[in-house]
């Protein structure tokens, strides 16, 4: 067993327990922490397959913006266990389903070799940036799907914009505009009076 | 040097690259923590001077040996973990604010050959290890079970998420004007130039052209480390002591361990990413890694200089500043470089 085959099983091992722990823990903080961790690994395991580019994106985006979000809201709620564990085995039936399915499209995806649908070889020429190519083939074969895929995030940014709008404020607040831009002589007056005897 | 390299071979056979790059982490980490440790010295000096102080000036000359001094006792200290914490959160936070702080030097070139990891995608690398140091202060704040600690930490979340975006695309600028995302090859573009044929090679680093993005990049970098003035997360007039009110002793020093760290890490890329790295200013001196040790010093001292100067932001006015100016004028001024580089102005082929 070469070093490679050694690291992806470490990292293999590590994912698949933080991803267990995502749905087994029984603390909201604790399950999005390991949600992190499972990100982290996945990052490790795509720059193992020499795909920096995706291994730092997923970093970048994933940990280091979504789930700091994620974490944020988790934080807030106040989730009560008990009432979630309530409708167990009444949802047991519909998620074994899902699941099932789940499994049998990951199962043909990766067994596509055995259903003989050809995969694709990537082998990775030296001396070429991963990052450089994806963003030349971004720009130029790809740039109506990638526009296409900015407008939708834009146009979901400003849903969720405008479905948690909730009209003018009615209560008074201060402007940090206005305020940022007073002189001090619009607040104080220096007066020059005479020194008054009596 | 291929001295060495044999002698090591020789020691410990195959795993003498493992023991080599260790060594090196070595070599940049116990310099780093020792720069950390005089980094505090310096602060406590200059304020005190900037104030009318003398400043610390008991243990040593000139209170030289005050941060060993501070650091053992720090050390000696019992770590309280308040009966109400989440113990094993409460215990790892620390170590997942200092971890990025270090981790992102692997990729800081010293000079053309002192460099850890020279990869290619070293500016995404920093990019991706620094987005996650806010995790530490976020998770302390939530583990300590303190409604202080909490608001400190929820504040510095929505701060430095905000700040990340700005300082995004001003490192954006410069991967665009030196066409590469290696740090090394981010300061080689910086070499050349009309300033720098004429031997004024100070004009033609990056500040100048992208000077917007210099000044955005620089006040995102003290918002980012959580600096006055923009410390609201520790906010002690207001939420006592913010992320890590509940910490003591050694866990606590971790936290001003990763939060100085971040320091020298924002004004060592500061300097890599608009000063010219090791270059040096005038033609007729030559580069070397001199250069780069005194440009992160002056930045240190503008951040010194920050918190002894300026009164601590209100929390929306420094919202305000984060999303509706500076990623405006980082928008505004990404078109421009662009538009710039397709014209025949163009300064950077």
């Amino acid at each position: 067993m070469d070093f490679q085959t050694l690291v992806f099983f470490f990292l293999s091992a590590i994912l698949i327990v933080a991803s267990l722990r995502v749905i087994t823990a029984r603390n909201p903080v604790h399950a999005a922490l390991h949600l992190i961790l499972a990100f982290f690994t996945c990052g490790g395991i795509w720059a193992l397959l020499q795909a920096e580019f995706l291994a730092i994106a997923i970093i970048l985006v994933y940990v280091g913006a979504v789930m700091v979000l994620f974490l944020f809201v988790v934080m807030m709620l106040d989730i009560n266990m008990d009432r979630i564990r309530q409708g167990f085995w009444n949802y047991l039936p519909l998620g074994a389903i899902l699941g099932l399915l789940m499994v049998l499209e990951m199962g043909l995806v990766l067994g596509s070799k055995y259903f003989q649908v050809p995969a694709a070889d990537a082998i990775v020429p030296a001396g070429i940036s991963n990052t450089k190519s994806i963003g030349a083939l971004m720009f130029s074969e790809y740039v109506y799907p990638f526009e296409l895929a900015s407008i939708v995030l834009l146009v979901g940014m400003i849903a969720a914009i405008v479905l948690t709008y909730r009209g003018p404020k009615k209560t008074k607040y201060t402007n940090p505009n206005q305020q940022v831009f007073v002189k001090a002589k619009d607040r104080v007056r220096v007066l020059q009076m005479p020194v008054e005897k009596d | 040097m291929d001295a060495l390299m044999n002698f090591g071979q020789g020691i410990f056979g195959g795993i003498w690259p493992a023991v080599w790059t260790l060594l090196k982490i070595v070599l940049i980490v116990a310099p780093l923590m020792l720069s950390i440790a005089y980094l505090t010295w310096a602060e406590r000096k200059v304020i005190g001077y900037m104030q009318v102080r003398i400043g610390p000036n008991r243990v040593g000359p000139w209170g030289l040996i005050q941060p060993i001094a501070d650091g053992l006792k720090l050390l000696m200290k019992e770590i309280v973990v308040p009966s109400g914490a989440n113990k094993a959160i409460f215990i790892i936070a620390p170590m997942l604010a200092i971890a990025p702080a270090l981790a992102a030097w692997a990729v800081v070139p010293f000079n053309d050959t002192l460099v850890l990891a020279n990869i290619d995608a070293s500016l995404l690398y920093i990019m991706a290890i620094t987005s996650m140091g806010v995790y530490g202060i976020i998770l302390s704040g939530w583990a300590s079970n303190s409604k202080y600690a909490f608001l400190g930490a929820m504040r510095a979340a929505a701060q430095m998420v905000s700040y990340e975006i700005s300082m995004g695309f001003a490192l954006i600028c410069v991967l665009m004007v030196s066409n590469s995302l290696n740090l090394v090859d981010i300061v080689h573009a910086q070499e050349q130039g009309r300033f720098a044929s004429w031997g004024v090679s100070f004009l033609s680093w990056n500040w100048l052209p992208l000077l917007p993005m210099f000044l955005v990049y620089l006040i995102s970098g003290v918002a980012e480390t959580n600096r006055a003035p923009f410390d609201v997360c520790e906010g002690e007039s207001e939420i006592v002591a913010g992320f890590h009110v509940e910490y003591s002793g050694m866990a606590f020093a971790v936290f001003f361990l990763a939060e100085y760290g971040n320091m020298i890490l924002v004004s060592t890329l500061t300097s890599i990413m608009f000063l010219g790295g090791w270059l040096s200013p005038v033609g007729f001196l030559p580069d070397g890694i001199l250069w780069l040790f005194a440009k992160v010093a002056a930045i240190l001292f503008l951040f010194l200089w920050f918190r002894a100067t300026f009164p601590r932001y209100r929390y929306d006015q420094l919202m305000r500043l984060g999303w509706k100016v500076f990623v405006p004028v980082c928008l505004i001024w990404l078109v421009v470089v662009g538009v710039w580089m397709m014209s025949p102005l163009n300064i950077w082929n």
